[in-house]
């Protein structure tokens, strides 16, 4: 079989060579071959052809862009998405024009420069007027888009609320685990040579740790209710991206990263407003960290307050699921030497997608 | 005195590297008898345009195999699970029953990104055009030493070869992306590529910089010490310039590289904590305290981000000389160009953090960033006006060479304009590793950058292999290229807007993209399409070394001095005295002259003298 490819590509090469040099050699009779001259002709094909692709081009960005319009920065969930929204919007706005503007012209000078016997260019070396009014204007735009930026930058990255909820986003190869304050509303601290059984995040067992509330597969925020992520990561780095709340942030093994925002439209508004029953925010991997980095996600629920609260009442603090955990290990006295082997298992695990056919 | 000590040095150091020291006159070159070997010839040659042919057919072998690898990875993401059962004979279990592995996807995607990063766009890129034309254009018989150049080259096979041998290894190439962040990089337990693989891609890495080095130290010293008479910086064409500046970043970027790459294999070897800490993995907590993978990330972007401009740069110089000279124009504001390529250069030394706005780096130095960041879009709109400009009221030639430069004009504005997006901390946020930086990126540095290299090729074949490609299969090869990469690259900025990350195996996994899934299935056309456009260029290129219609002397009536050298190469580039410059390089149309082109060693008329030309 593969000697049977080989031997047809070596065919189609000698094959493509014979044609190419009979060809040469019908232009030879001709007069000779002319690679190093473009006739007018040609000059003027290339122009042609300069117009049409531009035509298609601009047309299929068009295109494309209504048709996804709908999708692209899909509607904000969060306090501060808008104006990131908003930024994002003049500043497609400024590029869009310099990129139709800009391909215009150049084309326009394609289409009228070509060579035609006769012609001959005009020396024009330089001129400091134009140089310096494509400088200073660009100069100024940037300056204000810089200025514009930076506002929205420190909007989001200071938000300065006093009453934020702290949530603990915990990362691992290759899944999420959220950890809540608990009743105290202060996370116990943690420590990673103490993950082992029962304690995957490596909490050290105190009065603040073990009232905390850990979940997996989905967590809840509160509508209008200002959040203060801390992420961490047990093993590479990840990232929680959540592109619904215009939120991304690092998790780095070693050090603690923080993300604030405050959710605007609850899980139930939104799938009233996208007519999908099954939307759901989502929370994903967006750092390379292995072979299931593709599907490392976990749902995100907007509650108002009483839905909200209705739901953490029904969690277990991390010492009631200890209790449940140590009854467990009583019955079956060689567990802890397995979890080991299970862990092993789990990193080396490759969760094979869906198939879409 | 330096001009004619060269002229020995390069005769002998061709037949014995010993006498180099203290070589003997021989101003007779016609005369001299040459008693090259197949091996000292065609193999340890230390004859730039032997070397520069040497990059560039490595180069491009190492192109179509990585244009082969996006080929496979893209099959996997506009068809997720379905087999294709051509690929396990090729591939064996990393596909097994046709269907591509998830491991090896990430190999594949990591290795596509080293391979055109570093071996085409920059080993390929510079150590072609740059070991071509330095000495051709400036005037000098050879580089300033032959040794450290064929050294140089060969650094860059063997980096080239260790590469290539990691992708056969039992636990696979590296896989952690092509900026292989620790912890990921650093710890066999994460992931099987982390392995064999891994150190492999570190050990090719740091070979990659020695030939970097010495071929950029080479590159610098012999644009400044060997020019011809006359040659001041002020006459040298734009390739020149831009070649030294990239030369210039390649030294102060590439040693923190190798820094980066040496503390890495210190933290993988040798029980260092550089990078590592606080890491729980395959079951057991590791030793490793007080290390930070942030270290990493800033030591490995400011390589990284001049890295972008080392890419960039030498494809500029290339179109600014081929548009100027199918434009039949000097190129606009010639000092104003290398003001530009100045200023970039110095920018790209203070932008590395935009890489890491959002990976917990402090957000004060994330605005500091975002300033510098978004400055480098004022010489790089310099850059653009003044292409356009050097197009207007022309007399243009539409060669191949031509066209792909314009493409590349065309490309560096598409793809720039995005980086205004991409440079602002607050919008980063959502787009920062998504397709949207992939579109970015491979739009403003990888497509624009290869369109250079290929506008290069096409204008400089008849000065590298005495013979002309055929400019209809041009013509088609370039139209192919050039819609096939706007079809592939354009749509990925929609996919990133919504919020599709980059390196994912699949996204079947959320409900949110199943309406872009139609994206990925055009997407992956146009890829085949354009792929399928480079069986044309490999035909032409190969066919036209062996049997195209043999060059004219100047076959473009360009104004540079490679094109006084003989079309037959001979070792010292000139049969007789080297050549002077009397004028710059773009002296196109000039009036009051019947021939549309001045070439550089045409001496000054009187009334030029009288009217300050220069």
């Amino acid at each position: 079989m593969t000697l049977l490819v080989l031997a047809v590509i070596v065919l189609f090469v000698i094959a493509a060579s014979r044609v190419m040099s009979i060809y040469n050699l019908s232009a030879d009779l001709r007069g000779g071959r002319k690679d190093d001259v473009i006739t007018e002709a040609e000059g003027r094909n290339q122009a042609a052809l300069w117009v049409l692709f531009l035509m298609a081009f601009l047309g299929f960005c068009a295109w494309q862009f209504f048709k996804y319009k709908d999708k692209l920065l899909p509607e904000a969930a969060s306090a501060h998405g808008p104006e990131i929204d908003n930024l994002f919007n003049v500043t497609t706005a400024v590029i869009a024009f310099v990129f139709v503007l800009t391909h215009i012209i150049m084309v326009y000078q394609i289409y009228k420069n070509v060579s035609v016997k006769g012609r001959r260019a005009v020396y024009f070396a330089h001129s400091n007027k134009l140089e310096m009014i494509w400088t200073i204007i660009p100069a100024i735009v940037l300056s204000g888009l810089i200025a514009y930026g930076l506002t929205v930058w420190s909007d989001v990255i200071y938000p300065g609320s006093k009453d934020a909820m702290v949530v603990e986003l915990y990362s691992k190869q290759f899944d999420w685990t959220a950890r809540y304050a608990g009743k105290d509303n202060v996370l116990g601290k943690s420590d990673f040579r103490k993950i082992g059984e029962g304690n995957d995040l490596g909490l050290i067992s105190d009065s603040k740790a073990d009232d905390d509330i850990i979940v997996k597969g989905e967590f809840h925020l509160v509508l209008g209710k200002p959040v203060l992520f801390k992420f961490r990561s047990r093993d590479v780095i990840h990232s929680a991206f959540m592109p619904h709340f215009r939120a991304q942030m690092n998790c780095v093994p070693g050090m603690e990263t923080t993300f604030e925002f405050t959710p605007t439209i609850t899980t139930k508004e939104m799938r009233g407003k996208l007519k999908n029953d099954k939307f759901n925010y989502i929370l994903l991997c967006n750092k390379v960290c292995g072979a299931s980095h593709f599907n490392m996600q976990m749902d995100i629920i907007v509650d108002t307050q009483e839905e909200y609260n209705k739901w953490i009442a029904e969690q277990q603090t991390w010492m009631q699921k200890q209790a449940v955990t140590a009854q467990t290990k009583s019955t079956d006295s060689s567990t802890a030497k397995d979890s080991v082997v299970v862990e092993n298992k789990i990193t080396a695990q490759v969760v094979m997608p869906k198939s879409s056919h | 005195m330096l001009e004619m000590d060269h002229t020995q040095n390069v005769e002998h150091a061709t037949q014995d590297v010993a006498h180099v020291e203290h070589g003997h006159a021989h101003h007779d070159h016609d005369d001299h008898e040459h008693h090259d070997t197949f091996i000292s010839k065609y193999i340890f040659s230390q004859d730039h345009k032997m070397i520069a042919k040497q990059f560039l057919i490595t180069a491009v072998f190492m192109g179509v195999l990585a244009m082969l690898m996006s080929l496979v990875f893209r099959l996997q993401l506009a068809w997720p699970g379905r087999s294709f059962p051509f690929l396990e004979p090729i591939l064996g279990k990393w596909a097994p029953g046709g269907i591509l592995d998830p491991n090896f996807y990430l190999a594949l995607v990591t290795i596509h990104g080293t391979i055109m990063v570093f071996f085409v766009l920059t080993g390929g890129l510079s150590g072609t055009f740059s070991n071509l034309l330095i000495p051709l254009q400036i005037g000098a018989r050879d580089m300033a030493s032959g040794f450290l150049n064929m050294l140089s080259f060969w650094f860059f096979f063997s980096s080239v070869s260790v590469m290539m041998f990691s992708l056969v290894i039992e636990s696979g190439p590296a896989s952690g992306g092509w900026t292989v962040y620790p912890p990921l990089s650093a710890l066999p337990q994460a992931m099987p590529g982390s392995g064999l693989g891994m150190t492999l891609w570190l050990v090719s890495m740091s070979l990659f910089v020695v030939s970097s080095l010495l071929g950029s130290l080479n590159y610098i010293v012999t644009v400044i010490n060997l020019r011809t008479k006359g040659m001041s910086m002020t006459r040298l064409p734009l390739t020149i310039w831009a070649f030294l500046v990239t030369a210039i970043l390649g030294v102060l970027s590439f040693p923190v590289l190798f820094a980066a790459v040496l503390l890495l294999i210190f933290d993988r070897s040798f029980g260092t904590s550089f990078y590592l800490s606080d890491i729980y993995i395959g079951g057991q907590a590791l030793e490793y305290n007080g290390g930070s993978p942030i270290l990493y990330e800033h030591l490995f972007w400011f390589l990284g981000h001049p890295e972008v401009y080392i890419v960039l740069l030498p494809a500029l110089g290339i179109t600014s000389e081929v548009i100027a000279t199918n434009s039949r124009k000097p190129i606009f504001g010639y000092r104003a160009m290398i003001a530009s390529i100045l200023g970039i250069a110095f920018l790209s030394f203070v932008v590395w953090g935009h890489h890491m706005f959002i990976t917990g780096m402090n957000p004060f130095l994330g605005s500091v960033f975002v300033f510098t960041t978004l400055l480098v879009a004022i010489p790089s709109a310099v850059k653009a006006f003044n292409y356009i400009t050097t197009l207007w009221k022309g007399d243009l030639k539409f060669t191949p060479a031509m066209l792909f430069a314009i493409g590349l004009v065309s490309f560096f504005i598409t793809g720039g304009v995005t980086g205004i997006i991409l440079g602002d901390s607050a919008l980063d946020i959502n787009v920062h590793d998504t397709y949207f930086v992939v579109a970015h990126f491979h739009l403003v540095m990888g497509s624009a950058a290869i369109f250079g290299m290929l506008a290069g090729v096409y204008h400089w074949f008849p000065r590298m292999f005495g013979k002309m490609m055929n400019k209809k299969l041009g013509y088609a090869h370039f139209w192919i290229t050039f819609v096939g990469a706007y079809g592939v690259f354009f749509p990925m900025h929609f996919l990133g807007l919504a919020g599709v990350p980059r390196r994912y195996y699949t996204f079947t996994e959320f409900p949110i993209f199943d309406d872009l899934v139609d994206i990925n299935v055009m997407v992956t056309w146009f890829a085949i399409l354009s792929a399928s456009g480079q069986i044309i260029f490999l035909f032409n290129f190969f066919y036209s070394i062996f049997k195209g219609q043999k060059a004219p002397q100047n076959p473009w009536k360009s104004n540079t001095l490679e094109w006084t050298a003989p079309v037959e190469h001979i070792h010292g580039n000139w049969p007789g005295a080297i050549p002077e410059v009397h004028r710059w390089a773009y002296d196109y149309s000039k009036p009051d002259r019947t021939e549309d082109f001045v070439p550089q060693n045409e001496p000054m008329t009187e009334k030029e003298i009288a009217e300050g030309a220069h």
